[in-house]
């Protein structure tokens, strides 16, 4: 185990195990002195939820290493350290990937992109365009092992697919952003590449006409596994500017090439019929959705107050509409409109951006960026009602009774 | 019954005639049940060995109600197991002697149906085809299919988080459902999820899915619904051994190709389910291979070819591809009806569910092998070939003196065979009471543990449906402690992994 000072916040000790027995002591130590830790894999993600105050940082870059991987049983298992760079890459060299596509925040709150951890990728839940077909970061994973809060090490799942022994604890710690138990190692499904993919690209719609078409690409047989719209000032700020100025709703096809070929033909003719309509192939596809993917539009060197809201796909519209009587907003829509990301140009109200998706068919609103001070000022998550808010603190007591991991984070 | 179930409560049993009266003040009319002709169909559920009357059936026909009695049980402490169908191949609905059977087959109507958005608001009764059936006129439907799907209600698909032949392709219950409504032990209604795709803050419908009734009662579901594919054909695939069988499924694999189902079936299975339905098994092969290629004609198309060249390439004897709806039909219909086809060639059969890494089932048929012959009891095998999900179904004569037994005791040793290779004891069918027992062959004590602690913050008093999942329960009390000793938290000599 190494203990270092961390260059830039030098009054903040940071502990770096680099095994499970050793983190375990470093919980245990921390529960016996009431001393709260930051739990952290590369740091990559600080910026998001709640700042937690705390004198010490857990640090899981020491726990790196994939531990198991058997591409032809589409399993993965990795210390949860590991760069998430180095399991794409590794994923890469044998033609497979992550299916739920996660989002990179580093470039959103000014870091570079690739810093993250796996550990992290599970630990935000974190997701992508492909989100609206093949789920998010809580739908493949298989198996973790972890610390609790309690400073005992258990294992939850296991690294097959198909698995009903006991309560999905694995899915209850994915998303938790450390605050149950400290994750050491997870087990997820990986699998194939796609072959190739196109998108289809209509121009010039307003929100409410792409809403529409959006419905009607997802509600076709056509089986699109991204389906997003730019507005006009937004669309200018995706792949260096490729796809012009005009709004841009765009409809991906995934697969191999003759069913992309076939997809692309019968869905392009029912598009046309509503705008114009591009295409764009391959690599300047994949280009496209990866800053879709990362917020690259609102990627702008401040820390102006961004806005993730999850809600139903065809309201997502409607809740900016009604947002833009009030206050000044860039927004663009992925997940056919059900994910917002909304760039303000005032203070976050958070109260007003909540009222507003509650009035057109619920949902939830999370601050993914802002400044400490409004971040500690702000609640950065959904705040939850009476019983369902007791019922998660519950759930912290019994993982974390003293409270020592990222207390705070969520709440 | 070789299960031990709690003790039931003598305190309770002696107040059955007022618990009676005041669940009637709450749900009235026929509602209630405590005649024992008339409970008698709830005694057992689909694990048919297993049989215990409740002290008193509940029929609740609105939230409300639900909520009443569960509030009137938590506070006189009374048991609740919830029920759906009642189709558990685990005992996940099992009744309890001083327990209130909570039954939601009055929850019967969809509620809502969102094509813009691609859900489904329904109620818990509703069953597992019924959904498909409401969407199918506009093309739509939902993906899981458990074999029960004709009777198994959507309420007992969440907490038994069913999966069937297409969740290799469409994922398993816990991924198509948005949202729900529960309500817990205490009466409280609350909604997890909804129309949108994340829920917020604790994934506690990711923990609801796949409980057994252990943590809530669900009143409403949101499920997503998909646009079904364009076409689908299906190709049978014969080999002299499972081994090469299996080689096939991973090269198909290998190739980036994920059918919408794969499934294999041994000699035994082939033979049974082709003198059953004639659906044109090749009955001279040692291994069957279903697989079912769906999406747009085109890849369809395209992959077929694919498909045959790789069986070819790993030692296929045949391969027939179907060419008509009713060819691929009736290729199904053999696999789907493999449960009561081996109904036919014994009295009884006893169906596990074990999962195993697919690259280990060379080892693990070898070892049932084995097995069959220590016991001296037949087993046929039907394997969801692509997740790896085994049904190996064991042969015996209840009225034989011994025999259930024997037929208990190879399972486990199955189960346990299934856990040694890196798999697990059920893929599907659950815990229920019937692998309770089992479960310290996977998990260690602090495994358990921890998983008990999500029962304690939605259930402490463990009043939902106690003796099913755990092979111990501690009382929350006790788990919720923590030994701090001179500075230093009290654990025992834990393994370092």
């Amino acid at each position: 185990m190494s203990k270092t000072k961390s260059a830039s916040q030098s009054d903040e000790q940071v502990l770096r195990p680099e095994t499970p027995g050793d983190l375990r002591d470093i919980v245990a130590a921390a529960v016996s002195q009431e001393a709260p830790l930051v739990v952290e894999g590369s740091g990559s993600k600080r910026g998001l939820g709640r700042p937690v105050q705390a004198a010490r940082t857990l640090s899981l870059a020491g726990m790196t290493g994939v531990t198991l991987y058997e591409p032809e049983e589409l399993v993965l298992s990795a210390r949860t350290g590991t760069p998430l760079a180095v399991i794409e890459r590794l994923l890469d060299d044998n033609n497979q990937r992550l299916e739920f596509e996660p989002m990179d925040y580093g470039p959103l709150h000014g870091l570079e992109p690739g810093q993250g951890t796996l550990g992290g990728v599970i630990a935000c839940n974190l997701a992508g365009p492909r989100r609206l077909k093949q789920g998010a970061a809580r739908d493949h994973i298989l198996g973790v092992h972890a610390v609790s809060g309690r400073a005992e090490m258990f294992k939850s799942g296991g690294r097959v697919v198909k698995n009903v022994t006991g309560y999905d604890l694995s899915k209850g710690l994915t998303g938790s952003y450390g605050t149950l138990a400290v994750l050491t190692d997870v087990t997820i499904k990986v699998l194939p590449k796609t072959e190739t993919e196109t998108t289809l690209v209509l121009r010039g719609l307003d929100d409410d006409a792409a809403a529409g078409a959006m419905a009607a690409a997802m509600g076709s047989s056509a089986e699109a596994s991204g389906a997003a719209h730019l507005p006009a000032y937004v669309a200018g700020r995706v792949a260096d500017g490729a796809l012009g100025k005009d709004a841009a709703t765009l409809i991906r096809l995934e697969g191999f090439g003759p069913s992309v070929k076939a997809r692309a033909a019968y869905l392009g003719a029912a598009l046309a019929k509503v705008a114009p309509l591009e295409t764009l192939e391959a690599e300047a596809s994949r280009a496209v959705w990866r800053d879709v993917r990362d917020v690259r539009p609102f990627v702008d060197g401040t820390t102006k107050p961004v806005w993730r809201l999850s809600v139903m796909p065809t309201r997502g519209h409607e809740i900016v509409m009604s947002l833009r009587m009030q206050t000044g907003i860039d927004a663009y829509y992925d997940w056919q409109g059900g994910l917002v990301w909304m760039r303000l140009e005032g203070e976050p109200d958070a109260a007003l951006v909540r009222e507003t998706i509650a009035r057109f068919g619920g949902g939830h609103a999370t601050l993914v960026r802002a400044s400490d001070s409004v971040r500690t000022a702000t609640e950065v998550f959904q705040p939850q009602p009476g019983p369902l808010a007791a019922l998660s603190r519950r759930l912290k007591e019994q993982f974390d009774p003293m409270g020592v991991l990222n207390p705070g984070k969520m709440g | 019954m070789s299960v031990m179930m709690p003790k039931p409560s003598q305190a309770i049993l002696d107040r059955r005639a007022a618990i009676v009266t005041a669940l009637r003040a709450i749900v009235p009319g026929e509602g209630v049940v405590d005649a024992a002709n008339e409970m008698r169909v709830f005694e057992s559920d689909g694990l048919t060995a297993y049989r215990q009357m409740p002290l008193v059936v509940v029929l609740p026909e609105t939230v409300d109600q639900v909520a009443r009695v569960l509030k009137y049980c938590h506070a006189e402490e009374i048991p609740v197991v919830p029920r759906g169908s009642g189709t558990s191949l685990s005992g996940g609905a099992l009744p309890l002697e001083d327990g209130v059977l909570l039954v939601l087959s009055k929850f019967n109507r969809i509620l809502e149906i969102d094509y813009d958005n691609r859900c489904a608001v329904v109620q818990p009764g509703v069953t597992n085809l019924g959904i498909t059936k409401a969407v199918e006129g506009q093309g739509f439907y939902y993906a899981p299919d458990p074999s029960s799907q004709i009777a198994c209600s959507i309420g007992g698909n969440v907490a038994e988080n069913s999966g069937g032949v297409h969740c290799l392709k469409y994922g398993l219950t816990a991924n198509n459902v948005i949202g729900v409504e529960l309500v817990t032990i205490e009466g409280e209604v609350m909604r997890l999820g909804g129309k949108h795709l994340d829920s917020e803050g604790y994934d506690l419908l990711g923990l609801m899915t796949g409980s057994e009734g252990l943590l809530g009662v669900v009143t409403e579901v949101t499920v997503r619904i998909l646009q079904s594919p364009e076409t689908a054909r299906a190709v049978l695939l014969g080999f002299p051994t499972s081994e090469q069988a299996g080689e096939c499924v991973a090269a198909i694999i290998a190739k980036g190709i994920i059918p919408g189902g794969m499934e294999m079936m041994d000699r035994l299975a082939i033979n049974a389910a082709e003198d059953f339905v004639h659906a044109g098994y090749p009955r001279d092969v040692e291994a069957l291979l279903i697989v079912e290629l769906d999406g747009p004609g085109a890849e369809v198309d395209h992959l077929l070819v694919e498909v045959e060249a790789i069986a070819k390439a790993n030692g296929a004897v045949t391969a027939k591809v179907s060419q008509s709806e009713e060819e691929r039909t009736a290729f199904w219909a053999g696999r789907k009806a493999a449960f009561p086809a081996v109904g036919r060639i014994s009295p009884d059969y006893y169906c596990m569910d074990g999962t195993i890494p697919r690259k280990q089932l060379p080892r693990v048929l070898a070892g049932m092998k084995a097995l069959s012959e220590k016991y001296d009891l037949r087993v046929a095998n039907v394997f969801h070939a692509g997740d790896g999900n085994l049904h190996p179904l064991i042969l015996y004569d209840a009225n034989k003196e011994g025999e259930l037994y024997r037929a208990e005791e190879f399972g486990n040793d199955i189960l346990r065979l299934c856990v040694e290779v890196g798999g697990v004891l059920t893929g599907e069918h659950g815990v229920g009471v019937e692998k309770r027992d089992l479960m310290p062959e996977m998990f260690s004590e602090d495994d358990l543990k921890h998983q008990q602690r999500v029962k304690c913050a939605f259930d402490d008093k463990h009043l939902l449906n106690p003796g099913k999942m755990f092979p111990v329960l501690h009382r929350c009390a006790e788990l919720g402690r923590m030994h701090v000793h001179k500075g230093q938290v009290a654990f025992p000599d834990l393994p370092r992994f």
